[in-house]
């Protein structure tokens, strides 16, 4: 009896990693027009929510489907969660329609992130492709607030046109703080007043002041952009397992255990998603693994 | 002559070239400055320079009848612009718009041309020079073209 109890309570407070927990919906701002961010309060009695700048969570949407978001906020700030989404799927079309008030099931937070803390001393550069500003916006925050760790900060970032900018007012802000850290801006493809850099956000990294032996280059972005910026950076001189590229697949579980993103040995949910370029770069160029 | 030289010598392009190619070079350079939104060639004029830009950014532009002027490209401190004077017809391909204050080191590229055909080694190392820019914008226009960021159907 004593040894029933003891596995009752044991299976009451050990969480259900597949369990989603309830998150409300406390604010919804649109990055661009197909693009918005959630900004979510937990509305259960479960532990404070905390992750590492890189990790990803599951939302399920109720009745819906599930998928993974990467965490977009800031990792010292535990009272809010934030998931930046672009509309591109039926789980997403849906998310689109909710409003504050609106609950959410939130598996997570899952993978291994950015290494921040291996890239203490070091300068850091990081290069983000459309909504890959999305997963690193994280590291900026963290960056940002243990400033003296670091040497020389800088943000590249590339998109499609001026409509698509992420999080344009924090860029503004961002920029303004040039003392903390060097903000570079481009766009594909230009018309109208734009009066920014045009072209691919490899051209930017000659404009970057890093020194490459002591530099650690996160990169996320989609990954045929990432392949260029990996080979730039070589280019540059940046050793390869100081090259970290955040790597996105069909993720299903988040534990591992299902196998849906398994890339070669590795799954991406489990081992990454951020991985050092030489440890994957065999496999990027493959069209099926 | 001798700051323009010295200023030749500092930037990548020229790195490391030899003394006698680059007096050959400084006698074709001049210093140039352009107002913000000042036309530095148009589409078809005849390309008959071509630049170092020290400080500022040129806007390469096509104007289109439909939907206007298409910024296809930004060149910024230290970059080169230009390399139609080097390809005949010898015609700029694109509008070049300064979009802010730009110094620049103008290089006569008639007067380059000449010196050129005259001494072939002089030739062959700006070809070397040029022909890295060109790989490099090549390579930057095959990923612009991917148009990675676009939603995949």
């Amino acid at each position: 009896m004593d040894y029933e109890a003891d596995i009752m309570t044991k299976t009451e407070t050990i969480p259900d990693p597949m369990q989603p927990r309830r998150f409300r919906i406390n604010n919804v701002t649109w990055e661009t027009p197909e693009t918005f961010t959630h900004e979510l309060i937990p509305i259960d009695k479960g532990p404070t929510f905390t992750f590492e700048p890189g990790q990803f969570n599951m939302i399920y949407l109720y009745g819906v489907g599930e998928i993974p978001i990467s965490i977009s906020g800031d990792p010292e700030n535990s009272s809010r969660l934030f998931h930046t989404t672009r509309v591109v799927g039926s789980v997403t079309q849906r998310l689109q329609h909710l409003k504050p008030g609106d609950t959410l099931g939130i598996r997570g937070p899952y993978g291994k992130g950015w290494p921040v803390d291996e890239a203490t001393g070091k300068d850091i550069l990081i290069i983000a492709g459309g909504i890959g500003l999305a997963p690193l916006r994280p590291v900026i925050y963290q960056l940002l607030s243990h400033r003296e760790q670091y040497g020389h900060i800088t943000l590249l970032y590339g998109t499609r046109s001026p409509d698509k900018i992420l999080y344009y007012e924090q860029l503004k802000k961002w920029i303004s703080r040039f003392d903390m850290l060097d903000v570079k801006v481009t766009v594909d493809h230009a018309s109208g007043n734009w009066r920014g850099h045009v072209g691919v956000v490899t051209r930017l990294l000659s404009k970057a002041m890093f020194e490459p032996e002591n530099t650690a280059a996160f990169v996320c972005g989609p990954e045929i952009m990432m392949r260029f910026v990996a080979m730039d950076l070589k280019k540059h001189k940046v050793p390869e397992n100081q090259v970290y590229l955040s790597m996105e697949r069909n993720f299903k579980c988040g534990l591992g255990f299902c196998g849906h993103c398994q890339l070669g040995s590795y799954f991406i949910c489990k081992d990454g998603p951020v991985f050092t370029y030489d440890t994957i770069k065999s496999y990027l160029s493959l069209k099926e693994v | 002559m001798e700051n323009l030289e010295k200023i030749l010598l500092g930037h990548p392009f020229f790195k490391n070239i030899e003394g006698d190619y680059l007096n050959l070079i400084v006698g074709c350079a001049s210093n140039v400055r352009f107002e913000q939104d000042e036309i530095i060639f148009r589409e078809g004029q005849e390309a008959d320079q071509f630049y170092i830009i020290r400080e500022g950014t040129v806007a390469l532009d096509l104007q289109d009848p439909g939907s206007g002027k298409i910024t296809i490209d930004t060149l910024t401190d230290g970059e080169i612009l230009g390399w139609s004077w080097l390809v005949p017809p010898y015609y700029w391909r694109f509008d070049a718009r300064a979009t802010k204050m730009t110094r620049a080191i103008s290089l006569d590229g008639k007067c380059l041309r000449n010196k050129c055909e005259n001494d072939h080694d002089l030739g062959y190392e700006l070809l070397k020079r040029f022909a890295l820019i060109i790989d490099q914008r090549l390579q930057a226009t095959r990923l612009q073209l991917l148009d990675v960021y676009g939603l995949r159907s």
